[in-house]
């Protein structure tokens, strides 16, 4: 009851079209997929199935990095870290799972250990072929990794450019580490080839239809969590430290926990995308953990527009969908009209798409409707 | 080392071993001997000052004088190279960081005002208002009648109440003044500091201000820094004059301002 309110309470009408239109994806796109046939109109393609199910991962990564980057003005250019890491838990789970059917037939230990001579499975793969260790990895390693750094950050007032840069270190560093075959994660390969999920076919076009709705579900639940926050008096905190870090503190609040919180969450939220992310696409590897992709990230939110979370997911959908056309056409191009469209959405449309759209629309609702004063005298209807 | 700011939370325990003077237990807010250098320029050299419980103090002086240093000094936001500087007879300040410094009960307006322009001015006050400050604590916090109605009161106050809709970043520049004492108040400070409250007002709002001052200080103790004498001698109030660092002079208004050395730096430019 409480939690319901917490979380329904202030969602606006965008926030309602946009939770009902997934809803709407949710069971629709699977239905269209499996029970519609082929040559129907109407049919949805395996492939955009895999293709909208890791748009919709993409979408949740971008909420994450809305909640810090839009309502606490933490820039990060390091998400990509923590949404790599979520998939490397469920790399880990996936390759556990796939236990003597590897290439060389090892019982426990996955192929590439095999390959290298190790004879035991590390620490660090303990535990991971149980799917609830796994999930709590998922959500565990980017938040206390989240925690740690920005204890750390956050307490030493490291902000602005300077915190930016340092996100960025963090994820390249990683992205060498996991580079490394003595690492135990795969080295430069990363994980690959999986099997199964809980025991379903990963190949079968039911486990990608559900791994979609489960792709839209989070996205969903993100949404009005992170919805809740922004609209709670703590979110009103992080907006002031966005504005006035230092009227915040004279006004009492302790600024490094309000950061260190809305960091954590959207840490592990990055995380959960990951890890929904790896079973559609396959495979995980070090190269998640390249700078570009947090770049890339920003650049989602800025076009959907920063601080409005719908837009941040919508901007994900956008650019990512004028990529994968973009690629098609012009293969070398991509980069460039990235960046292009960065620099126009930055100088024309600052607030980005759905900020400028709402505001189109309210002005319009404005010049429509007779002011207020005036409406006092007609009869009510 | 780093300094953990989070290490001095919690109001510095009175240290038992040091036995202060009465002047110093006495006093709300204690300053003696007090120096910090920017790079080598001492903005503020061997400053001493005495404010008392329920006193208001008016301070003037040149460009540069350190009259905002000195707030940056009580308020936390700049840390003294030596000297004591002590809150109600036994806390340290010179250990605390701003937000436990803001809790104790000390409040400050900034030199140009700041407020949270992309909240309404009714949120600005809300924000202010005494209730839990916690992370946790604010998330499933609700505006609790009392506090609706603080911030009613606090908005007649200030009168902005017709405002309280509004985005603070759309008020005039001395309405968000006006707004910033608001939310001085809603703290319920001990001791307000309040830097240069009629900057950039009307000759009306000045006079307004003054009063609202006034107002506060018959329930609070306050430190006004201000250029304008005609606000100052409004106020009425013992005045402080810095120089280079360190006080100058002080008294009324009439003493201070008929010092010679005053007038030399300051008043007869
Ligand atoms: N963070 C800083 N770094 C370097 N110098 C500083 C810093 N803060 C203040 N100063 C210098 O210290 C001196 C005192 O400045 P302060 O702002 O306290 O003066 P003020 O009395 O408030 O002047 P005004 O009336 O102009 O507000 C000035 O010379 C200023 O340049
Ligand atoms: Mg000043």
């Amino acid at each position: 009851m409480m939690l319901t309110r917490f979380l329904l309470e202030k969602i606006d009408r965008t926030g309602w079209i946009f939770l009902v239109l997934l809803a709407l994806a949710a069971v629709m796109v699977p239905v269209l997929n499996l029970a519609v046939p082929p040559g129907s109109p109407f049919h949805v393609s395996n492939t955009a199935v895999s293709l909208w199910g890791k748009y919709m991962t993409y979408a949740l990564l971008a909420l994450a990095v809305d909640l810090v980057w839009g309502y606490c003005g933490i820039l990060s250019l390091g998400h990509g870290a923590f949404f790599a890491l979520g998939g490397y838990a469920m790399g880990m789970y996936l390759m556990r799972q796939i236990g003597p059917r590897g290439v060389y037939s090892h019982p426990i230990l996955p192929d590439f250990m095999v390959f290298l001579n190790w004879k035991e499975l590390p620490l660090t793969w303990w535990g991971f072929s149980s799917f609830p260790y796994a999930l709590f990895m998922v959500a565990l390693v980017p938040g206390l990794l989240a925690f740690v750094f920005g204890w750390f950050a956050f307490r030493s007032r490291v902000t602005g450019v300077y915190l930016s840069i340092i996100t960025q270190a963090l994820t390249y560093a990683l992205m060498l580490a996991f580079f490394r075959n003595d690492m135990g994660f795969g080295g430069n390969n990363g994980l690959t080839d999986f099997k199964d999920i809980l025991g379903f076919n990963i190949q079968s076009q039911t486990t990608r239809a559900v791994l979609f709705s489960l792709s839209v579900v989070a996205l969903m639940i993100g949404y009005l969590l992170a919805r809740a926050i922004v609209t709670s008096k703590a979110g009103k905190i992080l907006i002031a430290v966005r504005d006035a870090e230092a009227r915040t503190r004279f006004l009492g609040y302790r600024v490094e926990h309000f950061k260190l919180f809305v960091w954590t969450v959207s840490a592990v939220m990055a995380g959960i995308a990951g890890a929904l992310y790896v079973p559609q696409v396959g495979i995980i590897n070090p190269s998640e953990f390249s700078p570009a992709n947090s770049i890339e990230t920003i650049v989602w939110v800025a076009v959907g527009g920063r601080g409005t979370l719908v837009g941040a997911a919508l901007g994900a959908g956008i650019v990512n969908f004028a990529k994968s056309w973009f690629t098609g056409a012009f293969p070398q191009g991509w980069l460039f009209a990235l960046g292009g469209l960065f620099i126009v959405v930055t100088l024309f449309l600052p607030k980005g798409i759905l900020g400028t759209f709402t505001d189109w629309w309210k002005r319009r609702g404005e010049t429509r409707e007779p002011p207020a004063g005036k409406a006092v005298g007609q009869p009510a209807e | 080392m780093l300094i953990d700011p989070m290490d001095t939370q919690l109001p510095a325990e009175p240290v038992k071993a040091i036995e202060r003077p009465q002047i110093v237990t006495q006093s709300l807010l204690y300053l003696d001997g007090v120096s910090v250098s920017f790079d080598g320029f001492r903005a503020i050299n061997n400053l001493s000052l005495i404010i008392a419980p329920g006193e208001m103090r008016a301070i003037i002086g040149p460009n540069g004088a350190g009259k905002t240093t000195m707030m940056d000094i009580i308020t936390g936001k700049t840390k003294p190279d030596t000297g004591d500087v002590i809150f109600a007879g036994e806390v340290d300040l010179t250990r605390l960081d701003e937000t436990a410094i803001a809790n104790l009960g000390i409040g400050c307006k900034f030199q140009k005002p700041t407020v949270f322009e992309s909240h309404t001015v009714e949120d600005n006050v809300d924000m202010a208002v005494k209730a839990d400050r916690t992370v946790f604590g604010t998330l499933f916090q609700r505006r609790s009648a009392e506090i609706a109605r603080r911030v009613d009161e606090i908005l007649g106050i200030v009168r902005l109440g017709d405002h309280r809709k509004r985005l603070a970043g759309d008020l005039s520049h001395g309405q968000k003044q006006w707004l910033e004492i608001g939310m001085l108040l809603a703290q319920d400070p001990k001791l307000l500091l309040v830097d240069e409250p009629a900057a950039g007002m009307t000759d009306v709002e000045t006079a307004a201000t003054a009063d609202l001052l006034k107002d506060i200080a018959k329930t609070h103790s306050v430190v006004v820094v201000e250029h304008d004498m005609g606000f100052i001698r409004e106020l009425g109030v013992k005045v402080t004059c810095l120089h280079e660092g360190s006080v100058l002079a002080e008294g009324s208004l009439d003493q201070v301002s008929s010092d010679e050395r005053v007038i030399e730096v300051y008043l007869g430019r």
